[in-house]
């Protein structure tokens, strides 16, 4: 009797299965890897427009998550534009005009270069688990990976996402995709990561794809040409008067 | 107001509320923020040539007028436009033509896939617009028919109280041997020439009124305090060939009808009570 109460336990088990992955764990792994003290990259953004494609390419400083600053390299319109972002404040530079703007209240909400990133989306530095709380629904293999299936629902208010659906490749504790849903229910934007490579010790996706789901278009592709952790970047960069120079 | 209309490239004219509203000044430089046609944020900077009053509260809260070729740059939409406003050859609104056009267009242009693909939108059909369109329609429909419906109860009513009043006359008329066929058509020819010659005096004043509103118009500006669109502080009226002839309906066919109406009792006098009632 013992024995097949057993056996119906196990196959019980087996149709409905337990995911004993701590979510809080998933989401600091995924933070060891994508965050950094510091970081130096060179990027490419190609914009998948209706009409035709732009690609901008720029190169980034970044400390941790609240100091960033980027420089755009081309084409010709966009060459010289820089961005600096401090804590919560961001400025632009404009070198045909040599004026610095404040991005602030609903400028946020602009696309960066036009493409399927807003200026809320870079604005955003604080950590995940501090804004989300997470709990593993499922599993999924995607490109012969086995994925987590992760939901985060927001625990503040003031956030642009309130619901979050993560795919992070299990061994790696990268996020492959995601989805960034409205509180209403709505899909607003959906990101697929991929290209992980092996950086340092860490695993980063070298390719992302932003999808803007209210805009017409195939997203913006982002990719890194080159990133380089922990590298002493000083501390001039983080100032305005760098934005002019 | 101040300064001069933009010489070339480079210049642009701010309204004076909002050079007042920014504390720039004819001369000074001013950078234009706004986004590109890819949605990218677009900086450009002018040098304000002069400022000036549209009269038009829309107009002089944030306008800026500027060189054509400035503003493509600036917006990065070479041999692009936004809007392209259209206007019927009259310089009259007709909504049922606007749509049929639109539809047209629409047939033909509409791609639904592509941001890009032109859309062509009557006033009716532009938010807000739409519903001021349709108001002023229903108003004018509203007013018309008040006014008409109004007016020829008044004009039966007075047609049918002058032959009522006239009761003493026309039973005199029936005993000094007047036929009552005679009586009431004659009474009828006099309501149509009095109805006649006020349809034409009260046109003539009516459209005087309405000459002097289509020339000097109504001032509705303090209405339009706050207003996101853009309509002429004054109204107007429109003198049409429907004008010259609407107030003949109030004017002669009610005063027609009520005369007859009174007329009919003509035909219910006895003969041989009428010297009685005239005594009384």
């Amino acid at each position: 009797m013992r024995r097949i109460f057993l056996i119906v336990i196990i196959a019980i088990s087996g149709l409905y299965p337990v995911h004993s992955q701590d979510p809080d764990e998933i989401l600091k792994r995924i933070e060891q890897n994508m965050s950094s003290d510091n970081r130096i990259f060179e990027s490419s953004m190609t914009i998948h427009g209706s009409r035709a494609s732009r690609t901008i390419t720029s190169r980034s400083y970044a400390v941790g998550d609240k100091q960033s600053f980027t420089e755009y390299l081309s084409p010709a319109r966009e060459q010289g534009t820089k961005m600096l972002k401090l804590e919560n404040q961001l400025w632009i530079y404009s070198p045909s005009t040599d004026r610095i703007i404040q991005i602030a209240g609903h400028m946020l909400r602009q696309s960066v270069m036009g493409s399927d990133l807003s200026y809320e989306d870079m604005m955003e530095d604080r950590k995940i688990t501090e804004i989300y709380s997470a709990i593993v629904t499922g599993d999924e293999i995607i490109d012969n990976r086995k994925t987590w299936i992760l939901e985060l629902t927001a625990k503040v208010s003031d956030v642009a996402y309130h619901k979050r659906k993560m795919w992070v490749d299990a061994e790696r504790y990268v996020p492959v995709r995601e989805e960034l849903y409205a509180k209403s229910g709505q899909l607003l934007k959906r990101t697929t990561l991929s290209e992980a490579e092996n950086i340092n010790g860490r695993w980063f996706p070298m390719k992302v794809v932003y999808k803007d789901m209210l805009k017409q278009g195939d997203g913006t592709e982002f990719r890194m040409t080159s990133i380089k952790f922990d590298q002493k970047i000083p501390d001039h960069i983080f100032t305005k008067a760098s934005l002019k120079q | 107001m101040r300064g001069n209309l933009p010489a070339g490239r480079g210049e642009m004219i701010l309204s004076e509320a909002f050079s007042k509203k920014l504390g720039v000044d004819p001369g000074d430089e001013v950078t234009l923020i706004s986004s590109t046609m890819d949605g990218s944020m677009a900086f450009y900077n002018f040098i304000v040539s002069g400022t000036v009053l549209f009269g038009l509260e829309v107009l002089d809260r944030g306008t800026v007028i500027a060189d054509i070729d400035d503003i493509r740059t600036a917006l990065n939409m070479e041999n692009a436009a936004g809007e392209i406003a259209g206007f019927f050859k009259n310089g009259f609104y007709d909504d049922n033509k606007a749509l049929v056009m639109a539809a047209g267009f629409a047939s033909s242009f509409n791609n639904e896939n592509d941001d890009y693909s032109p859309v062509m939108k009557s006033l009716s059909n532009q938010g807000s617009l739409g519903l001021y369109v349709n108001m002023v329609e229903l108003w004018t429909i509203m007013i018309s028919m008040i006014f008409i419906i109004a007016m020829s109860l008044v004009l039966w009513n007075a047609g049918l109280l002058g032959g009522l009043r006239r009761y003493g006359e026309v039973g005199l008329r029936l005993a000094m041997g007047e036929e009552k066929g005679h009586v009431f058509r004659t009474m009828i020819y006099e309501a149509v020439m009095i109805g006649i010659a006020g349809s034409i005096a009260g046109t003539i004043i009516g459209l005087f009124f309405a000459w002097l509103i289509q020339k000097y118009g109504i001032n509705v500006s303090g209405m339009m305090e706050g207003s996101a669109v853009m309509i002429p502080s004054h109204i107007r009226a429109r003198i049409q060939p429907v004008d010259f002839y609407i107030g003949f309906i109030p004017g002669l066919i009610s005063t027609v009808i009520g005369t007859m109406l009174a007329g009919i009792g003509i035909y219910k006098r006895q003969t041989a009570k009428l010297f009685k009632e005239l005594e009384a």
